[in-house]
């Protein structure tokens, strides 16, 4: 089946005053229609940049510099700006950590939902409205009339992001892409916007791309995961085999850091040292040093992206060398 | 033993200068051409102030005295910016006049400051009644229109220029103090300033050494901006006739008495109006460029 | 464990006034903390539980008399703070610390590292000069930092180091209890890994007692002795930790915070209770019990009358209608 949206070796660099920071090494993954897809690692990795990147909204001093990005088969990286602007918000959409501060404060829900839903399609305002209204009872808003009149500051955090998420998929879009959408949220309003996110995917056919640090948040709702080091995938695969089969020495080091109580009274297995801020391009594997298994090779020797086992695995780590023919 | 921690912990900046906020500041400040440009322009305004008796021929007609026989005489070399009504060189008077004007600008700026500052400070901090108690007062000093106090207090004390400069600081302390009002509410619910409490240091050591400095830097940007504001307040005030008054020399003066003159002999009024419309400039863009250079998401990025 | 606790909070309350104008009568009062009662002993780690709105940082900043509180006791090591004078507060201050969520915050970004640790240090001892520095750098030390970042500002350490400095901050006065505000909520998994590691070993080797808030349950359940769930400024639920994270939690709501943990276990997910609703408004919490709007469990006397915290068996404690009194 023909993947949704395939990044092939995304490289964004930015020029800073300290110099040139290379936040996205080489980004190479796919997501398939109706398909809630987890990029996950922690900061610095290049999550966040990645899916900036796919909408092509990174912010000076940041340029992408090669790759590719398909969206249906066509180079987004090569489209003109006029084809970008018919794809962002229509086709692909994206929804950010903090609603409050992305929805307008200044005018009602209603508001910004007609208007968007105007600029994307032809609805007349009528048609617009009961669009509008619709996908506010598909976001599972209460009472979808009286929040179309309020202003966000009125809403609750969850309720905010509840209506940015019928925003985003208000015109109809194919691709979602939610950068930590339920981080800023209380946990138990957290748990409420995974799952309308996972009913979503189901009922409207939509792919979301979620990028979160948060490896929970992961396991709750993504059919597949991809974890990010150093602006590369380090591990990739559907969900139970990189939760329960992990293979990269990152991606044990990470489910290992999670205390859980079976560890209580025992020191939590931490990755020593910090992520690479970017600056230098290294030669090896960037997770050499903080690796407990790495061998020589790592250090010279940049490991590929290669399939293991069945046909959705694939790890990046010399421990598990491509399979010779 | 230090090696291993650093190991542990990850990347420690190593080699690299010490960075404080102010250097920061600083090193985008240098790069900024308008800046540069109009740091020199201040500079070389003060210098030709302080050193006025040496960079002209006729420093006691600078201050003053009358030398009938030559007046109107247009540029020439004996005269760069000719003479005017009393016959007096007028690059000499500009450059005594620019003492006064820039000493004002300066002295005004700093009275407002002395006083908008510390009263904002304590009303951020404390709230309560006392906040309500400096702000209102703040209200009310601020319905002033400053060029109207100038001439009322002018009226009733006698045309002295430092009064009326000290009016015109009366009605602008106001802008300091809700400038640092606001900027005081919101850095004291920052975490280090609990911190700071939590170790019991007292109210008035936070206030000196954690809020002020903190909320400085938007001080500094309009402070700036306004000794040009200043300068051309007590330019004004000359010219109306409350300012110095002649034969001392004055840039506001210079123009009130040379505007009569003007179409023909442009030179004396003119140079006045370049002079304080260059240094009142240069104030204006030198605030601007700190402001740039302060606010980290306007800093530029080298290429 | 010690006999004496070392902090006793007794129907500790805090309300804070609003709408209050100048010619209305009415006084919207939002109660922050509401009648708090908690005891805890000497190298406990005590952790609190809630989401937004449920008091519990109100509740570490009254605990300090950061914000003072509006009824109730605080006995801090015998003697009820509450009564001292500004003064003699101030010599007891050294005794109780405090970390926050947000390293960047908590440090001013005008100091150097040296300037901020020294804070504490030259107002509560008379150290100075070289003493002073390296006294500075042994703090350091027992956090795993090298001494020459002394000289360094905030901005240049990534957060898990600079979390480190700022808990090499609070150590400065040798403290006996230290309040940590959502200490890693702000740091990656792996950083705060080693944060958890180091506050376990610094709680060992100083004899410290920890009051740990946070929301999340992974972390209190690691580090904390003892949890206590709050919601809209009382206590809702207060057991040992591994009575609650073992299936003994007994609250409604505290159930439905155990199954917002995201579970790797597929078919624990299929019991879980998932809460509607918002969490309410302090300001215009709901009548009888607060959680009842939400409670899937909730029956009519849980709408008009509050229910109080008893004790359900030897140090567990619920406030709830239906662990209380099962004949309903």
């Amino acid at each position: 089946m023909e993947a949704l949206l395939a990044v092939d070796n995304l490289h964004i660099h930015f020029n800073t005053y300290a110099g040139r920071v290379f936040a996205v090494n080489g980004m190479s993954f796919q997501l398939s229609h109706q398909e809630i897809f987890g990029l996950v690692g922690e900061s610095g990795c290049g999550k966040s940049v990645t899916g900036l990147g796919i909408l092509r909204m990174v912010p000076p001093p940041g340029e992408i510099t090669s790759g590719r990005i398909l969206f249906h088969n066509k180079d987004l990286l090569q489209s003109s700006e006029d084809e970008m602007q018919a794809i962002r918000g229509r086709r692909i959409t994206m929804i950010f950590q903090d609603p409050s501060t992305t929805l307008n404060p200044l005018f009602t829900c209603g508001n910004q939902i007609i208007r968007l839903i105007r600029v994307h399609t032809s609805a007349s305002a009528k048609e617009a409205y009961k669009r509008a209204i619709e996908m506010f009872e598909s976001v599972a808003l209460p009472q979808p009339q009286r929040i179309m009149k309020s202003y966000p500051h009125e809403l609750s955090g969850g309720m905010q992001q509840r209506v940015m998420i019928a925003m985003a998929i208000a015109p109809g879009a194919e691709l979602l892409i939610a950068d930590e959408p339920s981080t800023a949220l209380d946990v138990t309003i957290q748990s409420q916007i995974l799952s309308l996110l996972s009913n979503l995917r189901s009922e409207k056919n939509i792919s979301i791309l979620l990028i979160t640090h948060n490896l929970g948040v992961v396991a709750e709702i993504c059919d597949r995961v991809a974890v990010a080091y150093a602006g590369r995938i380090v591990e990739m695969g559907a969900t139970e085999e990189i939760l329960f089969e992990m293979m990269h020495p990152y991606t044990q080091g990470l489910l290992a850091a999670i205390p859980t109580s079976a560890q209580r009274g025992k020191p939590l297995t931490s990755i020593q040292g910090s992520v690479p801020d970017g600056l230098e391009q290294l030669n090896g594997c960037p997770f050499y040093e903080r690796c407990l298994h790495a061998l020589l090779i790592c250090q010279t020797e940049m490991p590929e992206l290669t399939q293991i086992g069945n046909e959705s695995h694939f790890v990046a780590c010399h421990l598990y060398p491509p399979k010779r023919k | 033993m230090a090696t291993l921690k650093a190991e542990k912990i990850g990347y420690i900046p190593k080699g690299r200068p010490v960075n404080s906020e102010f250097q920061l500041m600083l090193r985008a400040f240098i790069r900024d051409p308008l800046a540069i440009l109009s740091f020199i322009i201040i500079l070389i305004f003060l210098l030709s102030a302080i050193f006025a008796p040496l960079l002209t021929q006729y420093p006691q007609q600078g201050l003053g005295e009358p030398n009938i026989a030559e007046k109107f005489l247009p540029p020439s070399r004996a005269h760069p910016l000719g003479t005017e009504y009393m016959g007096r060189d007028v690059l000499a008077r500009i450059l005594y006049g620019g003492r006064s004007s820039l000493s004002i600008g300066f002295l005004v700026v700093i009275i407002a400051v002395l006083i908008g500052v510390p009263l904002g400070a304590i009303s951020g901090y404390y709230g309560g009644w006392i906040g309500n108690l400096i702000m209102r007062i703040t209200d009310i000093f601020l319905a002033f229109p400053a060029l109207l106090l100038a001439i009322a207090i002018a009226a009733a004390l006698g045309p002295s220029f430092v009064n009326a400069m000290i009016a015109v600081a009366f009605t602008w302390w106001p802008w300091y103090a809700r400038l640092i009002h606001s900027q005081t509410l919101s850095v004291k619910e920052r975490y280090f300033i609990e911190a700071a409490r939590s170790t019991g240091i007292s109210d008035f050591s936070i206030i000196i050494q954690h809020i002020l400095p903190n909320v400085m830097t938007p001080v500094l940007v309009q402070a700036t901006m306004d000794i040009g504001s200043a300068i051309l307040t007590g330019a004004a005030i000359s010219f109306i006739g409350l300012g110095i008054q002649p034969p001392a020399p004055d840039w506001g003066e210079m123009i009130s008495t040379g505007r009569i003159y003007f179409i023909e002999r442009p030179w004396f009024a003119g140079s006045a109006g370049a002079a304080i419309f260059l240094v009142a400039l240069s104030f204006n863009l030198l605030g601007d460029a700190f402001r740039d250079a302060a606010d980290p998401r306007t800093r530029r990025f080298s290429a | 464990m010690d006999q004496k606790p070392i902090l006793e909070l007794r129907d500790l309350s805090k309300y804070f006034i609003s709408n209050r104008g100048l010619f209305t009568r009415t006084e919207k009062k939002v109660r922050a903390i509401d009648h708090i009662n908690l005891t805890i002993h000497h190298q406990e780690a005590i952790g609190i539980v809630g989401e937004s709105g449920c008091g519990k940082t109100t509740l570490a900043r009254v605990i300090l008399k950061l914000t003072p509180s509006t009824s109730g006791q605080i006995i801090f090591e015998g003697e009820d703070i509450v009564l001292l004078s500004s003064r003699e507060l101030h010599s007891r201050r050294r005794n109780m610390q405090i970390v926050f969520q947000n390293p960047y915050s908590s440090f001013d970004p005008r100091f150097s590292i040296l300037r901020a640790i020294s804070e504490p240090l030259i107002r509560n001892t008379t150290l100075r000069g070289k003493d002073l520095i390296q006294r500075a750098q042994e703090l350091l030390d027992q956090v795993d930092m090298p001494g020459e970042i002394l000289y360094r500002y905030p901005h240049e350490f990534s957060g898990g180091q600079l979390q480190r400095i700022a808990i090499a901050r609070a150590l400065a006065p040798t403290p006996k209890f230290i309040v940590l505000d959502e200490p890693t909520s702000a740091l990656d998994v792996s950083i705060q890994a080693q944060i958890l590691n180091l506050l376990k070993s610094l709680q060992n080797n100083l004899k410290l007692t920890y009051l740990f808030i946070s929301h999340d349950l992974s972390v209190i359940q690691y580090i904390c002795d003892r949890v206590a769930v709050m919601y809209l400024g009382k206590i809702v639920e207060y057991s040992t930790t591994e009575t609650i994270f073992n299936g003994g939690a007994l609250h409604p709501y505290t159930k439905a915070l155990m199954f917002s943990i995201p579970i790797m276990d597929m078919k624990l997910r299929q019991k879980r209770i998932i809460l509607t609703g918002n969490v309410p408004d302090p300001a215009n919490p709901p009548s009888g019990c607060s959680f009842h709007p939400r409670c899937p469990f909730a029956k009519e006397i849980c709408t008009h009358e509050g229910p109080e915290l008893r004790v359900i068996s030897g140090g567990h404690l619920v406030a709830c209608h239906l662990v209380i009194s099962p004949s309903w």
